[in-house]
């Protein structure tokens, strides 16, 4: 549906995400790596989880629509777990990555911490995800049509681009709060996170309900950008104050070296 | 957005699936270029879209040219409104993206004939030296029905729509999004439809053969931008004559009867041709039916030389590459071997019994020509004007023979779809009574065939008589209706196209005549395949005056065919204007049409958005941009504790 449509989209689904990146990640060359390996893990979990997929398609009768629908939802909740494993495993390599970082680097404290690490694995995640998610659709966008001629809605565009945003969002708390489930062994903040990414994949079955998909997507998503503001150790007082613009004079008054 | 995938192909791009709607059966039309003009459509290398909008009444035109708000338009031409004036306005209004034109009969003019009234003016016998009170047409308008939309150039692509299916899919998708509701425009999703038919080559012949030779020349990868039409014309001769003896026959001389073999339309493949071809090839098929058994117990003292021309319709492609062989010495004959010439014009639509021989006035102020031709038309009073469009113009041109131009018609054509896609079955009055099937078809004796079949009796009685033969024998000739089974011809296309085809190097149509030809005039050896295939290794055989043809045979009660050889003096001489291997291509004399090469012809339907939502989505990213610098900037304060 021409240019305008494919920048608007990109720039919903990513804008956020990549803005993340320019100006929290891209500076610090460790967090970009440790982005990029996340990423990696993402697109292995998704190579395993094709695998799965194409066979049980293959040896499937494609003509049974209950069958094909059935196969459907096993291959999306085997694709999250698949995913949270690999996210799990991400995150024992990390365990042990930074065991040898601390030994290799000069300093006594550690380079980056697991909180960080958390973040931008998480943000490696989401950033493959939400490419995987939407990139064939951004590259039909560019077309001079739109969806609707069989009755489709036409808000298939926007509607993709802003669940795609919510994912990468998603992925980046969901990883906050699974490494600091983790590591404080608290193994119902791990469930909560697989049922949650459950729930949002699931929900998107009520499409073309575009409401029905979305609104309880972004619900999850506040929740979780709530957990995972106080994961990582953010509190209420904090927020009033950085809003209020008070920070500065907090700041002074309470110095300390980082 | 996952379950979206559920009922669609695996491997497939399911978004475009949902997004577009392509339509298989396209008939577009395409560009050809002379040596100085390019004709026919074109559209922009990706495509030209438009907002449908069915033309079927007054207020539409006036909706697609001025009032409607969503230019550019594709529009959907009933047929009714596919005219001239329509189209001029179409092509001087920068509002049209594309036109598809719906081809049926409800609604179709009385006449319509895309050719131009004075069909191949330029490259016929009468000019300025030579009968110039007759040329362009002054004398006698052949075709006034005609009003030259072949021969406009379109800058955006026309296509047909002749499967009706699929015009109802146009029309479902136009009157679901796009009628207008008591007079108020239709909102935003529209039905759009995209037509692409890009044309790589330019301007005229010349230029186009120019970019090729260089092309050819200095590219790695030459990409050819035009080819020239071309094929074969298909002859025999009632004595074999030798093809490798090239030039003057000895003590030949030859009577030619001769036919055009195609036709056009006003798009690319397109070419019933009813009563402009067929009429002609059938009655030359059968007058040969009726002729060759007496030529062969009782030959006559000349050779008759039957011959059917291509490309005719484009400046007499194949008339004026035969003339010009011959003036070469590079045919079996030369013009000195020609004794006269009979050709078979449009014959399908005769009034009455009545058949219209035309002569060349100019040539008949020559004593001999003018005795022989009048010998030939057995006395019959002649007229004055000229020669109607005719493969016999081309050997005028050359020499001044005797010959006559047998045609249906006397001052201009009775037919009234000449050279268009409704000069069809039913324009020939081809009926079949109801509840036959295709083979019944095929026997059955229509009134067009018997008209037809009296004519080819005249002509071979008048061909055996032209060539000296006695008129004791004259009862035996008769052509029967049987032969002249048209309705096989009537679902062909006779448009010349270009080289090397799919099935074979000679079009479909040449290759059928070919092979009925050699049905009707060969004979059947028991050479075996690999024989039939190498025939100078025997003795008996002679590769020079005829040619043999590995024949599958009619198919048996079980399936089986028993395959055999056919001898016969058929061959095919190529047909390509003499201009291309003159490497004139600018040439005012030979027929210099070429057709542009293209790389995807398709068409496609889906909706546009209106220009509002496209606008605002990228206006709802700058709004998360600014947040996020704000942000960044506090997260000191945000994660101490």
């Amino acid at each position: 549906m021409t240019v305008a449509v494919f920048f608007g989209c990109t720039f919903i689904a990513f804008g956020p995400a990549v803005a993340l990146f320019v100006f929290t990640i891209a500076r610090d060359p460790l967090r970009v790596i440790f982005l990029i390996a996340g990423a990696f893990f993402w697109l292995v979990s998704l190579l395993l989880s094709s695998l799965v997929w194409f066979i049980t398609v293959q040896i499937s009768n494609k003509n049974s629509a209950t069958q094909q629908t059935g196969l459907l939802i096993f291959g999306v909740v085997l694709s999250v777990l698949l995913q949270e494993a690999f996210r799990y495993g991400y995150y024992r390599l990390l365990k042990k990555a930074n065991e040898g970082l601390l030994a290799l680097s000069q300093e006594d404290t550690m380079p980056i911490s697991i909180r960080q690490l958390a973040y931008v694995s998480g943000l490696g995640f989401g950033f493959m995800s939400g490419a995987f998610s939407v990139v064939n659709i951004l590259s039909d966008s560019l077309g001079p049509g739109t969806v609707g001629i069989h009755g489709d809605s036409q808000h298939y565009f926007i509607s993709s681009a802003f669940m795609t945003l919510a994912i990468i969002l998603l992925h980046m708390f969901w990883g906050v709060v699974f490494f600091e489930s983790c590591e404080r062994q608290r193994w119902w903040g791990l469930g909560a996170v697989v049922i949650s990414h459950l729930v949002v994949s699931c929900v998107s079955f009520v499409n073309p309900h575009y409401q029905g998909s979305l609104i309880p997507t972004y619900i999850i998503l506040s929740v979780m950008a709530a957990w995972a503001y106080l994961c990582a150790g953010g509190s209420l007082r904090n927020l009033k104050l950085c809003l209020t613009c008070k920070d500065k004079d907090f700041l002074l008054a309470n110095h300390r070296p980082r | 957005m996952l379950k979206g995938l559920m009922f669609l192909c695996v491997l497939c791009s399911s978004v475009e699936q949902k997004i577009y709607v392509v339509l298989n059966e396209t008939v577009p039309c395409v560009r050809l270029l002379n040596a100085t003009h390019q004709i026919g459509c074109q559209s922009s290398i990706s495509g030209d879209t438009g907002v449908l909008h069915v033309l079927e009444t007054e207020s539409d035109l006036d909706w697609i040219l001025s009032s409607g708000p969503h230019p550019p338009y594709m529009v959907i031409m009933e047929t009714a409104f596919f005219n001239r004036s329509v189209m001029m306005r179409m092509k001087n209004s920068s509002r049209v993206a594309g036109v598809a034109v719906i081809i049926s009969k409800t609604g179709l003019a009385d006449n319509f004939s895309p050719h131009t009234t004075c069909p191949n003016q330029n490259t016929g016998v009468y000019s300025e030296s030579y009968g110039s009170d007759l040329a362009n047409c002054n004398g006698t308008v052949w075709n006034p029905l005609g009003n030259g939309l072949s021969y406009e150039d379109f800058s955006f692509p026309v296509f047909a729509l002749k499967d009706e299916n699929q015009t109802q899919v146009l029309r479902k998708c136009y009157e679901d999004h796009n009628q207008r509701v008591n007079g108020s425009a239709p909102q935003y999703p529209l039905c759009a439809m995209q037509l692409f038919s890009h044309m790589h080559a330019v301007t005229d012949t010349v230029t186009c053969m120019r970019r090729t030779d260089l092309q050819n020349r200095f590219s790695i990868n030459p990409e050819v931008l035009c080819d020239p039409l071309s094929d074969f014309n298909v002859w025999t001769s009632t004595r074999p004559l030798n093809n490798s003896a090239k030039g003057h026959a000895a003590d030949e001389s030859v009577v030619i009867a001769a036919t055009r073999l195609d036709g056009r339309s006003f798009f690319w493949e397109q070419a019933p041709a009813a009563e402009g071809t067929v009429s002609g090839i059938v009655t030359l098929l059968a007058t040969i039916q009726a002729l060759y058994p007496v030529t062969q117990e009782a030959p006559p003292p000349r050779n008759i030389f039957f011959s059917f021309f291509q490309g005719e319709a484009f400046d007499y492609i194949g008339s004026s590459k035969m003339v010009y062989d011959m003036e070469k010495n590079d045919f079996v004959i030369d013009m000195n071997n020609v004794h006269s010439m009979l050709e078979i014009g449009q014959v399908g639509l005769r009034s009455g019994r009545s058949l219209w021989m035309h002569s060349d006035p100019v040539s008949r102020q020559n004593k001999s020509v003018d005795t022989e031709v009048s010998e030939e038309e057995g006395k019959l009073s002649l007229f004055s004007h000229p020669l109607p469009p005719s493969s016999f113009q081309r050997f005028l041109r050359a020499r001044r023979i005797p010959g006559l131009v047998l045609a249906d018609h006397n001052t201009s054509f009775t037919n009234r779809y000449y050279e268009s896609m409704y000069d069809d079955a039913e324009n020939l009055n081809v009926t079949y009574p109801p509840g036959l099937t295709p083979d019944e078809q095929l026997v059955y004796e229509t009134d067009a065939a018997k008209s037809l079949a009296e004519v080819a009796t005249l002509v071979a009685r008048s061909l055996y008589l032209q060539a000296g033969g006695e008129e004791k024998n004259l009862n035996n000739i008769t052509a029967d209706p049987k032969i002249v089974n048209i309705s096989v011809f009537l679902t062909a296309s006779f448009y010349i196209g270009l080289g090397p085809r799919v099935h074979g190097p000679a079009h479909s149509v040449t290759r059928f005549v070919q092979y009925i030809l050699a049905n009707l005039t060969g004979t059947v050896t028991n050479l075996t395949e690999s024989q039939c295939q190498n025939p100078s290794e025997l003795s008996t055989e002679n590769k020079d005056l005829f040619s043999y043809f590995w024949v599958s045979g009619p198919a048996s009660v079980n399936g089986t065919r028993e395959p055999f050889c056919v001898r016969a003096s058929v061959r095919l001489s190529k047909a390509v204007s003499p201009a291309f291997e003159l490497l004139e291509y600018g040439s005012r004399n030979y027929s210099t049409w070429t057709e542009s090469r293209w790389k995807s012809i398709r068409a496609r339907i889906f909706l546009v958005a209106s220009r509002e939502l496209e606008v605002m989505q990228p206006a709802l990213v700058e709004l998360t941009e600014t947040k996020q610098k704000n942000i960044s900037a506090k997260t000191e304060i945000m994660f101490i504790k």
